[in-house]
């Protein structure tokens, strides 16, 4: 079983590596953040696969972190998105600067 | 019974792989930003969730299994949110322009 | 032979990502692009069976590095990118190359036999009571280094603080986004960050027996702590409260003290005495998890910006 996980964790990887094209090619800056969130998603993914396979207690709690500080960093660049959109949107003072 | 385990787990897996792809295949293919926000949300909710039910009955202890239930819930979860933030800034946006 | 499939996919991934994070001159497409790169870095580092390495690099190179850049990249004025000269550029090619072949000499001529301590580490892991070799060279037989680390990071804090414009001095950084873009962050948030706090705080506790630590802990507590600054649960401290600045401090004066009393009583600075090897350590690790912690916290949120005593 554990060379078939292997091999669902090759096609996992190869699969949300096709998905990068986004990143690449773009056009907006939201497609490129889906990219890396699948890849991320895919990520996960290819360790529990291997962590099972093997019996790696040790991967699972890397595939743990890397679940939440993905999960962080995709928050992150979205929030910032949105910020600037709604910023870009009322047209207001830009965030950040200093209250005089 | 170990052959039973064997292929509901390879029937899993397999149907993750393929919400995967059709993740990968949506956010290459689909003409705008919301609707490939809707296949990558498959590819992280069903592509995971089926990989991570796959694995449980092979996993070697109960804690392990009850990690890959979170890490599956802590996806999910971010997932939902993200999509939720993306919407809105694909939505400003095209009202912008 | 599926392994090797796995391996060499991984690597032509990180190699083509590196490259095209390199070539790309949109500041957010870089950072998204360095993201992606810390993520197939960490499936290397698994890989190799480095768990600790993978560990630390799935919690600061795609997590928290990735936000620290995409805050400066907010701060950052538009500036016009002008190409160096040709001249220029093929120097620093040049460079790069020689620094390449060397580390690539490095690694594909090794000495035989290598150079090794591994042996000397396991034979005498028992005496500092902890079961990771890994944990027990950082907290024992190389403590001055992970001591100096520390430091070095609250030393970038300093850095960082002293961008901060006269104004705003004993301010605090402005983190929240506006209310209209909040959606769902602040419910998520509210859901996450206690999940987030136990397993960082697991994390930091299972580093003395398998791979873990306090520095891959205290980044997954410091990316919590400015989860909740961003969806505006708590605000970033003002930088003047001496509570911070002690809780910033702790973690090195608490190993420096340490440290000294081992002269007295083991014989040598940054020794432990045997019987209480292990409290110690374990002393010396909720401390700096908390510094740094705290630090890196506050590295993300950047030099203050709300004058003191000025609200927004």
């Amino acid at each position: 079983m554990a060379d078939a996980l292997t091999v669902a964790a090759v096609i996992v990887l190869a699969i949300a590596a096709v998905g990068l094209v986004r990143v690449l090619r773009g056009p907006s800056r939201i497609d490129r953040m889906m990219a890396v969130q699948l890849l991320g998603s895919g990520s996960v993914a290819v360790l529990v696969l291997l962590a099972v396979g093997s019996g790696t207690d040790a991967l699972v709690d890397i595939a743990l972190t890397l679940a939440l500080l993905a999960a962080f960093a995709s928050i992150a660049l979205a929030t910032t998105l949105a910020q600037k959109a709604t910023a870009a949107a009322k047209a207001e003072h830009a965030p950040g600067t200093p209250a005089s | 019974m170990t052959a039973l385990v064997a292929l509901f787990s390879t029937a899993a897996i397999g149907a993750g792989i393929i919400f995967f792809l059709a993740g990968t295949v949506g956010l290459i293919r689909f003409p705008d930003g919301l609707t490939r926000l809707h296949a990558l949300t498959k590819a992280d909710n069903l592509g995971l969730g089926l990989i991570v039910i796959g694995l449980l009955p092979l996993s070697s202890s109960v804690g392990m299994a009850l990690k890959l239930v979170v890490i599956w819930a802590l996806v999910q979860f971010a997932g939902a949110t993200v999509a939720q933030l993306i919407a809105r800034v694909a939505r400003s946006t095209e009202r912008g322009e | 032979m599926l392994g090797l499939a796995l391996d060499l996919l991984i690597a032509a991934l990180v190699i083509g990502v590196a490259l095209w994070t390199v070539r790309t001159r949109d500041d957010f497409a870089a950072i998204v692009g360095f993201v992606a790169y810390g993520l197939l870095l960490t499936l290397a580092w698994a890989r190799l069976a480095a768990y600790d390495v993978a560990l630390t690099e799935a919690a600061i190179g795609g997590g928290v590095t990735g936000v620290i850049l995409l805050r400066a990249s907010i701060r950052l004025k538009p500036v016009a990118t002008a190409r160096k000269p040709i001249g220029a550029r093929i120097l620093v090619g040049l460079l790069c190359a020689a620094i390449s072949a060397a580390l690539a000499a490095v690694v594909l001529l090794p000495m035989t036999p290598a150079p090794s301590l591994a042996i000397e580490v396991r034979t005498h892991l028992a005496s500092t009571g902890l079961g990771n070799p890994i944990a027990g060279v950082l907290m024992a037989y190389r403590a001055l280094d992970t001591f100096l680390e520390t430091v070095v990071v609250l030393l970038a804090l300093f850095g960082v603080w002293s961008l901060t414009p006269d104004a705003a001095w004993g301010g605090r950084p402005a983190m929240a986004v506006p209310a209209a873009a909040f959606g769902p962050l602040p419910l998520f948030g509210r859901l996450l960050i206690p999940v987030g706090i136990v397993i960082g705080v697991y994390i930091v506790w299972v580093g003395a027996d398998a791979p873990g630590g306090k520095f891959q802990g205290a980044t997954i507590l410091a990316a919590m702590w400015i989860l909740a600054m961003m969806a505006g649960l708590t605000q970033a401290p003002s930088i003047g409260r001496w509570r911070l600045r002690l809780l910033l401090a702790a973690g090195p004066i608490v190993f420096l003290a340490i440290g000294l009393a081992g002269i007295p009583l083991a014989g040598a600075f940054l020794a432990y005495p045997e019987a209480l090897a292990k409290p110690l350590i374990l002393l010396i690790e909720v401390a700096l998890t908390l510094s740094i912690a705290a630090t890196l916290g506050l590295l993300v949120a950047g030099p203050p910006d709300v004058t003191p005593g000025v609200e927004p």
